[in-house]
């Protein structure tokens, strides 16, 4: 096994949770990703052999989820909403500015494995469309010019947690609600910021 | 217009700190679930729910007492609440997820108590990072104050929530696909029957499932009783709803309100108008899934049924505006690739039909359309949904399929003349 001791007991932890073993296959493949970037298939050889089931179908489950990356992904996950309360406010110009800055193509990653872009299905942010997240953290309101801005201080600063409030603060405009109380923590990968895999952090 | 404010009100008076422990009791939250757990019945809190009439705010408008009232019995039973909101236009949940968490958990309590569950999970979807957060360090508080675990609020009751997190699929907001997914399985929706939740749910055993803002309403409800909450809103839609506006109007946001005013007057007050004082050229009224309506259907009332009458849904309360301006094959296309690209793959009119949807709108959008594309469209869609009536025949496993056809039947029947001007007449070499 290719985990060490600290993420073996971390997925022991993770199983616990559960009635049933096999439940903890979902949050035990973003696990794998926040150490990695992707699902390699050493890391499903682990979870097939904590979990009890074959490697065949660990895979198969983690084909079907579109945020379990089978490749390797950049620092700065860039995913723009293409969706109908996006696409209604010029979500295309929005995506063609990422593309040109990035130089990407969908579901691409570039040479220095700093950006992936994807476009992707409703975020939940339609009322602040056109919206994006990077490494899932939202930020809402979009213009071209802002995005820019917001990919060069990416590029530049390639800050080590994501938070939302401050991307929101400097790079957004019209929320979906107001979102009232400022978070100072937030993503740590190209994962979500959750406790439960210690992929969230609080900014200094 | 003015807006009701029952499972918003918390968050709206305390913007600085409504999703903390301290902050929710301070304003009188688990109060409820504690007289409750001490001097209430279950068999109570179920008469409670049901004399409110309340329908459940995920898409399908079940009434939630009857469906809790289905519950099979066992001793292991479960409570899933389905935070998978993904229906493109909805951001309802995230609110409640984010602004005040413990009035969900108060609601899970409350649920188990009522339907003796000792195990409760909140499925959220995997890109809502900070509003799983946020839930998930609620629990920790109430789990610290003993709010959770074992012998809560010093009774007899035990109870364990477990935060689980999806990781990008649209169908997991189906049920069943919810509890294949919950089970570490490929997200794929179940036959029902045999598989009704109720009966052989989550690892095969009784479970209910219920959306994030049908269990947040229930302190409220217990609360103040079935009987207030009833006599909010409109026979049929009773209590409030909180609907996401958004598209091209001056004010989109979340508004809560009783169900029964028309769109167009939650569009003008609420909404404060299209922007750039424009024409509404169409609307979804209910999500992605929805038939749209006109602009000239703009008095429809805000109910389940009087939108269900007019042959579409209230479904998970999410109005898209769209302005005279706006290109609707464009926005027919946006839903059906959203739709191709969410199928689970399992039935053939499904898969195939949507992608098919996309390939040929996509043709017709960037004006390399065929005369023969309108029909074959109508074809596809028949194909997947039989007649093409409202609500559609079912030739699949889940609703998904039939779901893809809304926006195409919408432009055929109200816009056919835009999907025409876009079919070159003359043959391109
Ligand atoms: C394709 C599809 C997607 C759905 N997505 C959601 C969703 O994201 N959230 C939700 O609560 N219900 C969703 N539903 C409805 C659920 O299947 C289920 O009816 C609901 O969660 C029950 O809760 P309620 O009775 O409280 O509404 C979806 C249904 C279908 C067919
Ligand atoms: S209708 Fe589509 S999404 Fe639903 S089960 Fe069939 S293939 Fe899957
Ligand atoms: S449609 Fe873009 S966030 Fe919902």
């Amino acid at each position: 096994m290719s985990w060490n001791d600290s993420m073996i007991k971390q997925a022991k932890k993770i199983i616990k949770m559960y009635p049933q073993k096999r439940s903890a296959i979902g949050p035990l493949l973003h696990l794998a990703q926040s150490k990695d970037g992707y699902i390699s298939d050493d890391s499903i050889a682990v979870i097939s052999e904590l979990v009890g089931i074959t490697e065949v179908q660990v895979k198969s489950v983690s084909t079907f989820y579109s945020m379990y990356k089978q490749e390797p992904t950049g620092k700065y996950l860039l995913s723009v909403c293409k969706s109908i309360s996006c696409e209604i406010n010029n979500s295309k110009e929005i995506i063609d500015v990422v593309k040109d800055f990035t130089g990407l193509n969908n579901n691409e990653t570039d040479e220095n494995d700093l950006f992936t872009f994807e476009a992707v299905e409703c975020i939940g942010a339609c009322g602040g469309a056109p919206a994006m997240q990077i490494n899932y953290e939202t930020v809402e309101g979009l213009s071209s010019e802002n995005t820019i801005k917001l990919c060069e201080w990416l590029k530049e600063e390639q800050p080590d947690v994501i938070i939302a409030e401050e991307m929101q603060d400097n790079f957004g405009g019209t929320k979906s609600f107001d979102w009232a109380i400022k978070d100072q923590s937030g993503t740590t990968g190209s994962v979500p910021g959750f406790q439960t895999f210690n992929t969230t952090k609080e900014k200094k | 217009m003015k807006e009701t404010l029952l499972l918003t009100k918390h968050m709206r008076e305390n913007p600085e700190d409504s999703h903390l422990i301290d902050s929710y009791e301070k304003n009188g939250g688990y109060e409820t679930a504690r007289r409750t757990l001490i001097n209430g019945s279950p068999e109570n809190v179920l008469e409670e729910i049901k004399a409110s009439n309340i329908r459940g705010r995920g898409g399908a408008g079940f009434p939630t007492g009857v469906k809790w009232g289905f519950l099979a019995e066992n001793e292991d039973r479960y409570l899933v609440i389905n935070a998978d909101e993904s229906e493109p236009g909805t951001f309802k949940d995230r609110i409640l997820l984010e602004r005040d968490p413990h009035q969900l958990i108060e609601g899970i309590i409350i649920t188990c108590f009522a339907a003796n569950i000792k195990n409760a999970f909140i499925y959220i979807r995997g890109e809502y990072a900070k509003p799983a957060r946020r839930v998930q360090d609620a629990v920790e508080q109430a789990y610290q104050k003993g709010y959770l675990g074992k012998n809560i609020f010093n009774s007899e009751m035990n109870l364990d929530l477990v935060v689980h997190l999806g990781a990008g699929a649209y169908i997991c907001g189906e049920e069943t696909a919810l509890l294949n997914s919950l089970e570490g399985r490929r997200g794929e929706p179940r036959l029902k029957p045999p598989y009704f939740p109720a009966v052989k749910g989550l690892y095969m055993k009784p479970t209910l499932v219920n959306n994030v803002e049908t269990i947040s309403s229930v302190p409220w409800i217990v609360e103040n009783t079935g009987k207030e909450y009833n006599k909010l809103g409109v026979e049929g839609s009773t209590g409030t709803r909180i609907f996401s506006l958004s598209g091209h109007v001056n004010n989109p946001g979340n508004y809560e309100i009783e169900m029964g005013s028309s769109f167009g007057e939650f569009v003008e007050s609420l909404g404060n108008g299209i922007r750039n004082n424009k024409k509404v050229k169409a609307y979804i009224p209910g999500g992605a899934s929805a038939p749209w309506f006109r602009g000239d259907q703009l008095d429809i009332k805000m109910t389940i049924d009087d939108v269900a009458n007019n042959n579409s849904m209230l479904g998970s309360g999410a109005v898209v505006m769209m302005d005279e301006d706006t290109n609707l094959v464009n926005a027919a296309k946006s839903i059906v690739s959203f739709f191709a690209h969410e199928s689970c793959g399992q039935c053939t009119p499904c898969r195939e039909g949507t992608t098919w949807l996309e390939m040929i709108l996509d043709r017709v959008a960037s004006g390399r359309g065929r005369a023969s594309d309108i029909d074959l469209l109508l074809d596809v869609c028949d194909n997947i949904s039989p007649g093409l009536s409202w609500p559609p025949k079912m030739t699949t496993i889940c609703p998904l399929g039939p779901s893809a056809v809304s926006p195409i039947t919408s432009l055929m029947n109200d816009f056919r003349e835009e999907v025409e001007s876009l079919i070159p007449t003359k043959v391109l070499l």
